[in-house]
């Protein structure tokens, strides 16, 4: 009972502190799921008055349906990964960030300031990036780790212990790595031979999991599974011997970014959010708690030492070519549907 | 339940005769805005063509049934075949969801029959027992049985401990382990629908049945099983239909290695394919089979009314 009302005091504080925030306006986030601490949050309410809304996705196709489905106009930024920003930017959902309108914009770091999915950065700033491979227990299986073969042509110890993400992009991405061939590949042999191996490998497959990668992992329940960086050093510190691959045919790149949507109802509290991100400290939060690296320069000060060491974000000399997910054409994505439809009836 | 509204219910009726239609109007707008509505959109949607990356253009289009009744192969030139990949998938779901009835059907009627021949005060407590799992989320309880069925969870660690087994049983990743997920999450919706029918049966028609020298078998298969039928199919209702379109249980406990009707229509709106068309003509020949099943559970029961009345 004592707990009780402890509880219902500090909830009536809060929705008083809330109330006292309102006056200052408020910014609506929609944001990825598990990705920025709540004290971060906590203190750009502190700091500028501004109460913050936020809402989960778990999925950038997600996002994407949500928005089209009409929600644009209720949120004020959103979180997509690198190539959901042209998508949206092609689709015309983002808003431009005019010259000026950022003060700490000059923080960004040169090398992403000008990338391919955002030239020049007119609707967006870096928040995180990292890669996609997999992650192999080491204690399970002896074998060298560093190649897509675990995934896609595993040798015998290894079949029916393997996840994959549920998410057609990363997976088509790496087969493509694996077999060599270019992403979003128009020549219909290469497509017809992605579409047989990745049915081929199937068969080995435990599961399509992309929200329990680290679970699977960690619990035992595969010895192989694709995932981000991040998750795997999460998973790392919960299983020891879960070790991140960098596969020596290439492996997968990712950025999100934050992105200043199209008829933001706080547009100027959006600025305001996107330039306190762009703060090294505030940024560096976001990275300790999420184990992603920031596109922010001056902020590996604030960093964890073991985040900036690492395995997970110190790719050895022999990996391959990390690359983006490629964003194919209309033609090109309906074989892609439809070779992931075969995959998965 | 008809029977006992209409013998029960004249005074009532005449007293509210003539604001009857205008009471009902709440329910029938909130039924008109919150069921038909978003039905009649889909409807519409199914036959528009799809715009690229989600969303729909507003030209009539046929392309989403085509895609769904012909295969036309990898890059869509080949000559049209039927297409065999949509029918496979409705076809898992309803044999899973058919198992996960059956499942349910074969624990919920015995608690069901042993809750109603309870002493009247304790029913309550029962019930009340029965639906208090039900009172967490489903995600949370569909995860928990994960932790509970997987090859290091507690269920194979205490099988091999007591030493019926010496390697873990393979459950979670297999379609056993959706049905047994599909089977928990609905075994409520069919233990309450039947313990309304059976705390309602008369049970001297049972001892009668047994002075008549009727055995026991005897006397559930005439009397107690036709008395409480329309409970039963109820109960199988609604957990049929509720199976047949979940994701939960299939992507957590099956490893989404196979689409279900459910996660394929999921996938057209949230996933990469963006169909948002095929989608819509999906739910609709999802919903086109529920209502046929449902078509015939009530001529059914029209014709037992007629044949008992």
């Amino acid at each position: 009972m004592k707990n009780l009302m402890k509880t219902s005091v500090a909830a009536f504080a809060l929705t008083i502190g809330a109330n006292a925030a309102a006056a200052e306006g408020e910014l609506v986030l929609y944001h990825w799921f598990e990705y920025i601490p709540q004290d971060l949050l906590d203190k750009f309410t502190e700091e500028t008055g501004v109460e913050v809304t936020m809402d989960t996705y778990d999925g950038n196709e997600a996002m994407l349906a949500t928005l089209k489905a009409g929600a644009i106009g209720t949120y004020d930024l959103a979180v997509p990964s690198d190539y959901m920003v042209s998508i949206m930017a092609g689709e015309g959902m983002l808003d431009t960030i005019a010259d000026g309108e950022l003060k700490n914009k000059g923080n960004i770091e040169p090398e992403w300031a000008d990338p391919s999915f955002d030239p020049g950065r007119k609707h967006s700033i870096p928040y995180q990036w990292g890669s996609t491979a997999f992650s192999v227990d080491t204690a399970v299986y002896s074998g060298d780790i560093n190649t897509t073969d675990l995934i896609f042509n595993p040798p015998a110890e290894l079949s029916g212990r393997i996840n994959v993400v549920d998410s057609q992009g990363d997976v088509l991405a790496l087969a493509s790595l694996h077999m060599g061939i270019p992403q979003c590949s128009t020549d219909r042999d290469q497509l017809k031979a992605l579409n047989e191996m990745v049915q081929g490998a199937k068969a080995h497959w435990a599961s399509f999991n992309s929200d329990t990668a680290k679970e699977v992992l960690v619990a035992g329940d595969v010895t192989v599974g694709m995932i981000y960086d991040g998750f795997a050093a999460k998973a790392r510190s919960e299983r020891e011997s879960l070790q991140y691959a960098f596969p020596t045919q290439g492996y997968i790149a990712w950025m999100d970014s934050v992105v200043l949507l199209k008829d933001a109802p706080n547009r100027d509290n959006a600025l305001k959010f996107m330039d306190f991100l762009l703060e090294p400290e505030n940024i560096a939060a976001v990275s300790n708690f999420a184990r992603y690296n920031n596109g922010v320069s001056g902020s590996s000060e604030f960093l964890d030492q073991d985040l900036v060491t690492q395995p997970e974000s110190n790719p050895h000399d022999a990996a391959g070519t990390p690359v983006f997910v490629e964003v194919c054409d209309e033609e090109t994505q309906a074989v892609y549907d439809q070779i992931w439809t075969n995959l998965k009836k | 339940m008809a029977a006992g509204a209409a013998s029960g219910g004249s005074a009532t009726t005449d007293t509210y005769k003539e604001v009857r239609t205008w009471l009902l109007l709440p329910a029938w707008v909130t039924l008109a805005i919150l069921v038909l509505a978003p039905v009649f959109m889909m409807l519409i949607y199914s036959f528009l063509t799809k715009e690229f990356r989600g969303g729909v253009i507003w030209e009539f289009s046929l392309a989403a049934y085509d895609q769904f009744f012909f295969d036309r192969g990898l890059f869509g030139d080949d000559p049209a075949k039927i297409e065999w990949t949509y029918i496979l998938i409705f076809w898992r779901s309803i044999w899973q969801a058919g198992a996960a009835t059956i499942l349910s059907l074969a624990i919920g009627f015995p608690t069901a029959y042993f809750i109603a021949t309870r002493p009247e005060k304790s029913r309550a407590l029962w019930v009340f027992l029965i639906t208090i799992p039900y009172w967490v989320n489903l995600l949370i309880r569909t995860v928990s049985m994960k932790f509970l069925l997987r090859d290091q969870g507690p269920l194979n660690d205490f099988l091999i401990n007591i030493g019926l087994i010496d390697s873990p049983i393979h459950i979670v990743n297999t379609n056993f382990a959706v049905q047994l997920g599909l089977f928990y999450s609905y075994l409520p919706f069919m233990v309450l629908p039947i313990y309304a029918a059976v705390e309602r049966y008369n049970f001297s028609l049972s001892e009668a049945a047994a002075d008549l020298y009727a055995s026991k078998a005897t006397t559930l298969r005439r009397i107690l099983l036709p008395t409480v039928k329309p409970g039963v199919i109820a109960g199988c209702i609604l957990v049929f239909v509720p199976s047949m379109g979940s994701f939960l249980a299939p992507d957590l406990l099956g490893g989404a290695k196979n689409f279900m009707i459910g996660s394929l229509i999921e996938e057209q709106f949230k996933g990469n394919a963006g169909n948002w068309p095929f989608g819509a003509a999906a739910s609709m020949v999802l919903m086109t089979m529920v209502l046929i099943l449902l078509m015939f559970y009530a001529r059914q029961q029209a014709r037992s009314e007629k044949a008992g009345g």
